[in-house]
């Protein structure tokens, strides 16, 4: 029995927290939130640097062939930092060419993806709620014609991998005819969305069966357990340093069993759920008949005490918790994003009992 | 990351297996006589093989092994599956046996220790009293060395067992002008004498498992101490480790979720089981998702034990999220038994028996052992360094 990070990861994790803690402050975060300002690149570009991009790209193609849980801690790494701008889609598109992609396809994509030179993005959900591959509607063709929504930081991007009817993927490239974005006033400011037209899009299919899809849906669905798992640990953790440096009544205010029943309270939720999306990135590679069910049971979960975390976080910073600069609301916001992205806990507890064979 | 036990431990599960194929057959037509007979001869030959009490030296009576976190868990796994006898359950076994090991003299452990792990003394423990609950070191039930003999009088209260039990570890207050902690002591006494009286508290339940004890004048030999004079409270430290551990397994959760599905799956919803309702899903998923939490942090800690790591925090959290997860189940459950929530259980018009007392037993979980608001000051003091509200400082420890 060995349910504990590797040496290396141990390492790996150390490393990107002293890259992301100097690299995005609280400052940088918040500026995100500026609508007017541009997509804040720097931290991603900073993560491909390390390696972050080559993680699960076989070596053969320029990567370094490792696992979805050593993606997913990273995911937790850039959920507990706050840090603006891409991530997740990159790493699932990449897994996505990576696992269902053609030879000619990976040989051309996976070294300027995993070296961050090229960057990628999902255009998978629809209107009305849908983001599972099984529920994807435009039809599948070399030419494709519809409206994707909330693509993560669409405009700039070099490669669309876009989700299909059938549950199958196509690749489109950014200067492909009839693309067009819309930004949206999104909520996370850290995450911008947009929605993504296609009119008679040249698209090039993955060859990679839905079965394959629905597993690539699953390692985003994790990697978003993951990120909420990072940001719900970082709110328990500002919570109890503030508790412990606000004197009121001539004490910290962490004196008062009121707030420390509240901060263990936080702590009993959050700590102890790692291992649900260690277990879950874990299942993808080696319980897979587990996977589904795991990656769906840790988003839901982890999704919710995120918000009910953040949400507490606020109320014991007091006054200064609801206020722009205070930034704790930033946490609020990544969590109710990572609660709705990919689907919201109500979606994927029903998956749950559906795999549960209830 | 590797969640299977290595082959070696594997090979060990193949032993273990094979004994209990060849040594236990769950025989459900046995007599109760029948089948505690049964019991405690398996239990002789498990123990000879080296799977029960494997912490208790051979000339206790156990098996005296080289500690393996991961075999231990193998024999209690296996052992569980084909419904086989494990250690005898009590506090007996499980608290004062491992105390005196620890801090006991050689006769102590030579007249106690066998006959309890065979089930032929049952103890209880005289901690709390009326006056002293989570603040256990204020209690007041005073022993005073008169000759050779130690003379105790008080009360202890929420003594579970007291009726059916032979003897009582109890926590006195031998040195009176000593501070709160240091003027306790730890002894033992026989519970079946004059001046003992036990009363039985009917509990929510309807039940009476714990009792009130009164003493007047009761007496027990001078050596019948446990540690030194004024030192019970260290002594009785090393016995809330032990309970600490023994409500750290999940499979009581387990069970408790295996057998909310199987409500859920006989229980009705617009005439269809009640599991196909996508309310109840919802819930039995949300639950589930507390209980595969519970399950991997378990994990966590087992990984960091064999190890020898600190696993930190979360094994402050096992027994707070233990008790919430308890009484999650059973809020589920009494929706599940729709209109049986009107009706005693055990009652003549057929209440859910089975539901109705784990809604209210569940409580238990978070009062019992430390309630659950010390589980939270031990969380937030321990585990997240906040500081102690000033005007118990000093007294907690």
């Amino acid at each position: 029995m060995n349910f504990d990070l590797s040496e290396e990861q141990r390492a790996f994790t150390d490393a990107l927290d002293d890259f992301l803690k100097t690299e995005v402050d609280v400052k940088r975060a918040l500026a995100a939130f500026d609508a007017a300002a541009t997509v804040d690149l720097g931290p991603w570009q900073g993560l491909m640097k390390l390696g972050v991009g080559a993680t699960v790209v076989p070596e053969a193609y320029g990567g370094t062939g490792l696992e979805l849980l050593d993606l997913a801690l990273a995911a937790e790494a850039v959920g507990r930092h706050a840090m603006p701008g891409p991530f997740i889609e990159h790493a699932v598109a990449t897994y996505a060419i990576v696992l269902a992609g053609s030879e000619e396809q990976k040989a051309r994509w996976l070294p300027a993806l995993a070296s961050g030179e090229k960057r990628a993005t999902i255009a998978w959900a629809e209107a009305g709620e849908i983001w599972m591959p099984g529920d994807w509607k435009i039809p599948a063709s070399n030419r494709i014609t519809g409206e994707k929504r909330f693509v993560p930081h669409a405009e700039g991007a070099d490669l669309f991998v876009v989700g299909l009817a059938g549950g199958t993927l196509a690749l489109v490239e950014h200067d492909a005819a009839g693309v067009q974005h819309k930004a949206l006033r999104v909520l996370d400011g850290g995450r911008r969305l947009y929605n993504t037209t296609f009119s008679a899009t040249p698209a090039e299919a993955l060859p990679g069966p839905a079965a394959t899809t629905e597993r690539i849906a699953d390692a985003a669905i994790a990697l978003v357990a993951a990120d909420a798992f990072g940001g719900a640990s970082r709110c328990l953790h500002m919570a109890n340093d503030y508790a412990k440096q606000r004197v009121q009544f001539g004490v910290p205010i962490g004196q008062f069993q009121a707030v420390k029943h509240q901060l263990a309270d936080m702590a009993q939720e959050v700590e102890p759920g790692i291992g649900l999306y260690w277990y879950a990135a874990h299942a993808f590679d080696h319980e897979r008949e587990h996977a589904s069910r795991a990656i769906s049971l840790a988003k839901a979960h982890l999704s919710d005490v995120y918000v009910k975390t953040a949400r507490r976080a606020i109320e014991l910073h007091g006054g200064i918790g609801y206020t722009w600069e205070g930034a704790v609301h930033i946490w609020l916001k990544r969590a109710t994003f990572d609660r709705t992205f990919m689907g919201r806990p109500e979606i994927h507890r029903a998956r749950v009992a559906s795999l549960s064979g209830w | 990351m590797d969640l299977g036990y290595g082959a070696e431990r594997e090979r060990y599960r193949d032993e273990v297996t094979a004994f209990l194929a060849a040594n236990w057959v769950y025989d459900k037509s046995r007599s109760k006589d029948e089948q505690a007979e049964a019991e405690k001869s398996f239990r002789r030959m498990a123990t000879d093989r080296g799977y029960l009490y494997r912490s208790v030296p051979r000339r206790y009576g156990g098996s005296e092994q080289e500690p393996d976190i991961l075999k231990a868990q193998i024999i209690q796994e296996e052992f569980r599956k084909v419904r086989a006898p494990g250690e005898v359950l009590g506090i007996g076994t499980q608290m004062l046996v491992p105390t005196l090991l620890e801090c006991g003299e050689e006769w102590q452990r030579e007249m106690f220790v066998r006959k309890t792990i065979e089930g032929e003394y049952r103890w209880c423990q005289g901690y709390s009293e009326p006056g002293s609950g989570s603040d256990l070191a204020s209690l007041r039930t005073g022993g005073e060395l008169i000759g050779d003999e130690w003379v105790i009088n008080g009360q202890k209260v929420w003594t579970s067992y007291a009726h059916d039990a032979h003897y009582m570890f109890a926590l006195v207050r031998t040195e009176p002008d000593a501070p709160k902690h240091a003027g306790l002591s730890y002894l033992l006494l026989d519970v079946r004498q004059p001046g003992l009286t036990i009363r039985p508290l009917k509990q929510i339940t309807g039940g009476a498992e714990f009792n009130e004890v009164f003493f007047d004048n009761v007496k027990t030999p001078a050596h019948w101490i446990v540690g030194k004079r004024g030192e019970g409270w260290k002594t009785s430290r090393s016995l809330l480790k032990h309970e600490r551990n023994m409500l750290g397994s999940i499979d009581r959760a387990d069970e408790l979720f295996t057998s909310l599905l199987g409500l859920a799956r006989r229980a009705e919803r617009d005439g269809q089981p009640a599991i196909k309702d996508a309310c109840v899903r919802d819930r039995l998923v949300t639950l589930l998702g507390y209980l595969e939490v519970q399950r991997h942090s378990s994990r966590i800690q087992l990984t960091r034990a064999v190890r020898g790591e600190d696993a930190g925090i979360l094994p402050m959290t096992n027994k707070l999220a233990q008790s919430n997860f308890s009484q999650s189940i059973a809020a589920l459950a009494i929706d599940l038994i729709r209109e049986d929530g009107l009706l005693a259980p055990g009652g003549p018009d057929q209440g859910n028996e089975r539901w109705m007392n784990h809604f209210m037993a569940s409580l238990a979980a978070a009062i019992a052992g430390g309630t659950s608001n010390i589980q939270r000051n031990i969380i937030a003091e321990r585990g997240l360094g906040l500081p102690r509200e000033s005007a118990t400082t000093g007294d907690r420890k």
